[in-house]
């Protein structure tokens, strides 16, 4: 700075000055590569380093690449990443560069031609990216794997002092430790606007996660219009024309999900948490008793009537051709029994049945019949780990999701054992927010360390990310999730040993914040310090 | 602010990780001193405008130049204004508080002060002297001898209050009022009659209260308002359950409780969440120190924040939620 500063001003230069000067050069070409976020399972890197021109850089497909041009998922990232990387670019003339103009490319070579679909639960987000003079190759089996390297490749490029584009030798093999990363957003106890939704899913892109759980509809409002039944929207939303997403608003999230190579899976989540389901669908929910008088609240939804598997059955199958991912989330949580205790027709229904006073089997009759409606429609269901824990019949295929603080390692040795998948969400609910960096706390969560075989451990797809919405709307969602969810994210895609040290990732997650900044993410702070290029809004 | 009616701006300006005053007196203060002497420094032309935005609404700016402690980024551009630090009989190349021993220390404040006092309008400067940490001190042998010379034993809340003393002096002589943190008042520093007293540490901020209203000073509360000490839920209950006059003390005394501030620190706060870890916590406390002590009833309080909460975002300001609710205007913010 000093040196800098020497020549700019009055040319005050001591000869120190321009010693210093030349050692600044010399340091800034040694650019850390651990500057990719989260670290790839193999990097190697080298010193020597190649210029980048903005007006001379260029993204293209490889001969033997399965995806040619036209493909829509590599045409939009690869305009993507060239305002990412070079994000001086104006449309006009920029200044003159010193370096000339060697052109550099991104050849980009595909296995498989799967840029039509939709990412699932099996692709592979494996790739290598190779940077050399003038080339880079970038090559993976799937899209999607490429939307990855490409992201990687994106956070090699740095600027040096005077805003010169520069990347170096890079080897990189790389794939996700585990495929089901997700992050969890909470669209009912505060109504997200869109663009804020969109905006999550660009920052979840540069942290590679690749799972956006929308929690859509629960107790406060109801803001998904249904086709179906749209009354559930005009009549159970905050505001039935402000505060609601309309199926163009879904499509609208899916499709630039999908550009990322992230699935959309929608939780609409039963018996309990419905409150406002009640208000455009009159007798879904049970009414509450006082003594032999309905006292004129409502519970969970009614289990004892036929209509509520008929309009159960109607919506789910709109859900499933609306949500093309193969998964459906059908919650299934906390279930509070006092409502359908103080009411007849649930008391006789439990006798009829041979429930006797167990209401949890009559939890599990009713998630039983909600999993077999969801089975018939060819989807995978997701629940809350209680409907496990309740001991109800779900086909093998289903997913648990465990949220329960206290005990989760027991939960994931038990649930595994029974030889069931899951996901683990427990020790990454950030909304629980604290003083200090507790974004630790996320990166040292070690997610296979409970008692169980190599096979139990396989079971284990993943994690979640969450951030219930009781506190948090658009005004405060982008600096509560951003950074602390991605040290989840090194978590769920690197590999645990080379990521073991709190330390070391402090001041590679203090860069990729600054990243994330200059992306346009308000991404907070984690401690005290500074970014070259800050925030600029209010 | 000016929507809450606040009507003090605290700008706690400089400190040790960084020094973004530009200083026309001392510019390499901040050259050197700040992150970026370009993009992470206020100009002058920056500080008018903070100053006379503040004007038009109300709102007095109070600048606060924290020393002895708090000063590290200080010495980048001022040498020999640090203690250098020892390590048995040799300079570690470390620094501590600012050094109360030599006659340069001194000349340096009064230019500084002086500088100070034009550039910021209001009546009071806030001198800061918190936390100041001995050990730098003792480790250093001219410091030690010195402390011999003065008679102060190993007793160095001597030698602190030997500094302060000197730099009230000093900032007395710019004909400004000053404002301190409450260990100055606590280590017996002798004080003008208009100090404000500002009481910060939490756990015995009620007695502390007592005392300094006793012994006759103006006080200002922040002790039970650290907004940067965040939480889970509706932490904003707990600030607006304080009651500034909650101490033992005459009505005399409590007539000199001139108001409070709600702080937030800014080690983990920067502007991607300022405004909404500010708001709308910061206008419980609003309502704390304008509306009438019975004001209390937290259930109505909720109703009529949310509203507010909501106006806020109306009107452009990302202030977060209480709670599961909705604004009939959502922030368009991103």
């Amino acid at each position: 700075m000093e040196a800098i500063m020497c020549m700019l001003s009055s040319g005050r230069c001591t000869p120190t000055h321009l010693y210093l000067l030349l050692l600044i050069i010399i340091a800034l070409g040694f650019h850390t590569v651990e500057g990719v976020w989260p670290l790839p399972q193999t990097v190697t890197t080298s010193p020597e380093r190649y210029p980048l021109n903005s007006q001379a850089f260029y993204f293209g497909y490889g001969r033997q690449s399965a995806a040619k041009p036209g493909c829509s998922v590599l045409d939009a990232a690869f305009k993507r990443y060239f305002s990412l990387i070079f994000q001086d670019y104006t449309s006009g003339n920029g200044p003159l560069r010193f370096n000339e103009n060697k052109p550099f490319t991104v050849e980009v070579s595909v296995d498989h031609d799967d840029c039509e679909s939709y990412p699932n639960e099996d692709s592979s987000e494996r790739y290598n990216l190779s940077v050399y003079a003038g080339k880079a190759f970038l090559n993976a089996e799937t899209v999607w794997g490429a939307v990855r390297g490409l992201e990687s490749f994106s956070q090699l490029v740095y600027q040096d002092e005077y805003g010169s584009y520069f990347v170096n030798k890079t080897e990189i093999n790389d794939f996700p430790r585990f495929k089901f990363r997700g992050i969890l957003l909470d669209t009912s106890r505060h109504y997200l606007p869109v663009t804020a939704i969109l905006k999550t899913l660009d920052a979840m892109a540069y942290s590679k996660f690749n799972v956006f759980h929308w929690h859509i509809v629960d107790d406060p409002s109801f803001p998904y219009q249904s086709s179906t039944f749209p009354d559930l929207s005009s009549k159970g939303a905050f505001h039935l024309m402000t505060h609601i997403y309309t199926q163009s608003d879904v499509r609208r999230v899916i499709s630039h999900a999908r550009l990322w190579g992230i699935r959309v899976i929608p939780e609409f989540d039963s018996p309990g948490h419905t409150q406002s389901w009640g208000k455009g669908q009159p007798d879904l929910l049970t009414p509450c008793y006082r003594s032999s008088t309905p006292s004129g609240t409502f519970g969970p939804v009614n289990p004892v009537l036929p209509s509520t598997y008929q309009f159960m059955t109607k919506l789910f199958k709109e859900v499933s051709s609306v949500f093309p991912d193969s998964y459906i989330h059908l919650g299934g949580d906390e279930v509070d029994f006092g409502c359908w205790k103080s009411n007849p027709d649930v008391r006789a229904f439990m006798q009829k049945m041979g429930f006797g006073g167990d209401f949890l089997k009559l939890e599990a009759f009713y998630m039983e019949s909600i999993v077999n409606i969801t089975s018939a429609l060819n989807k995978t269901s997701i629940v809350w780990q209680d409907v496990f824990d309740y001991h109800e019949q779900i086909p093998k295929d289903t997913v648990l999701h465990i949220w329960k603080g206290t005990g989760y390692k027991a939960e994931l040795s038990r649930i595994t054992k029974a030889g069931m998948r899951v996901v683990l969400a427990a020790p990454w609910y950030i909304n629980h927010i604290t003083y200090g960096q507790d974004w630790r706390n996320s990166y040292t969560v070690q997610p296979l360390d409970f008692s169980g075989t190599d096979e139990q451990k396989k079971l284990v797809i993943g994690g979640e990310v969450a951030m219930w919405g009781e506190y948090v709307d658009a005004t405060n969602l982008h600096p509560r999730l951003w950074p602390r969810a991605s040290a989840g994210a090194e978590r769920l895609w690197s590999d645990e040993q080379q990521t073991s040290s709190v330390d070391k990732a402090f001041p590679r997650l203090q860069d990729f914040r600054c990243l994330l900044v200059r992306r346009g993410i308000r991404a907070e702070p984690l401690f005290v310090g500074h970014c070259k290029h800050e925030y600029q809004g209010i | 602010m000016a929507m809450n009616k606040f009507n003090v701006f605290h700008w706690h300006i400089v400190d040790d990780p960084s020094f973004p005053y530009l200083s026309r007196t001392f510019p390499q203060l901040s050259q050197q001193g700040a992150y970026h002497p370009y993009t992470h420094v206020y100009t002058p032309a920056d500080v008018k405008m903070v100053i006379e935005f503040g004007r038009l609404r109300g709102i007095r700016v109070i600048p606060e130049f924290d020393t002895p402690g708090h000063t590290q980024s200080w010495g980048k551009g001022q040498k020999d204004l640090l203690t250098p630090c020892y390590s048995g009989s040799k300079p570690s190349g470390t620094f501590g508080p600012v050094n109360p021993i030599l006659n340069t220390t001194y000349d340096f404040m009064s230019q500084f002060f002086k500088e100070i006092s034009t550039v910021f309008p209001d009546a009071y400067i806030h001198l800061g002297g918190d936390e100041v940490d001995f050990s730098c001190w003792k480790s250093n042998p001219d410091i030690q001898k010195f402390m011999e010379q003065q008679g102060f034993g190993q007793d160095f809340t001597k030698l602190e209050s030997f500094y302060i003393q000197k730099l009230l002096d000093i900032v007395a002589t710019t004909q400004k009022g000053y404002m301190i943190w409450q260990e100055v008042f606590d280590n017996g520093v002798k004080l003008k009659a208009d100090t404000v007293v500002h009481v910060w540490i939490g756990g015995g901020a009620n007695d502390e209260m007592a005392k300094v209203t006793g012994a006759g000073y103006t006080t200002i509360l922040s002790a039970p308002w650290y907004l940067d000490y965040i939480s889970y839920a509706q932490d904003w209950q707990k600030y607006y359950k304080v009651e500034p006059l909650n101490f033992n003390g005459t009505d005399e005394q409590k007539k000199l409780v001139i108001g409070g501030e709600a702080c937030l620190w800014g080690e983990y706060v920067d502007a991607t969440n300022l405004t909404p870890r500010l708001w709308p916590r910061a206008s419980a406390v609003a309502e704390r120190l304008w509306s009438d002590k019975g004001v209390t009833d937290i259930n109505d309080a909720f109703n009529r924040l949310s509203v507010h909460r909501c106006r806020m975002v109306e009107r452009g300001i990302p202030a977060e939620p209480l709670f599961s609710s909705y604004c009939p205007r959502e922030y368009r913010g991103v």
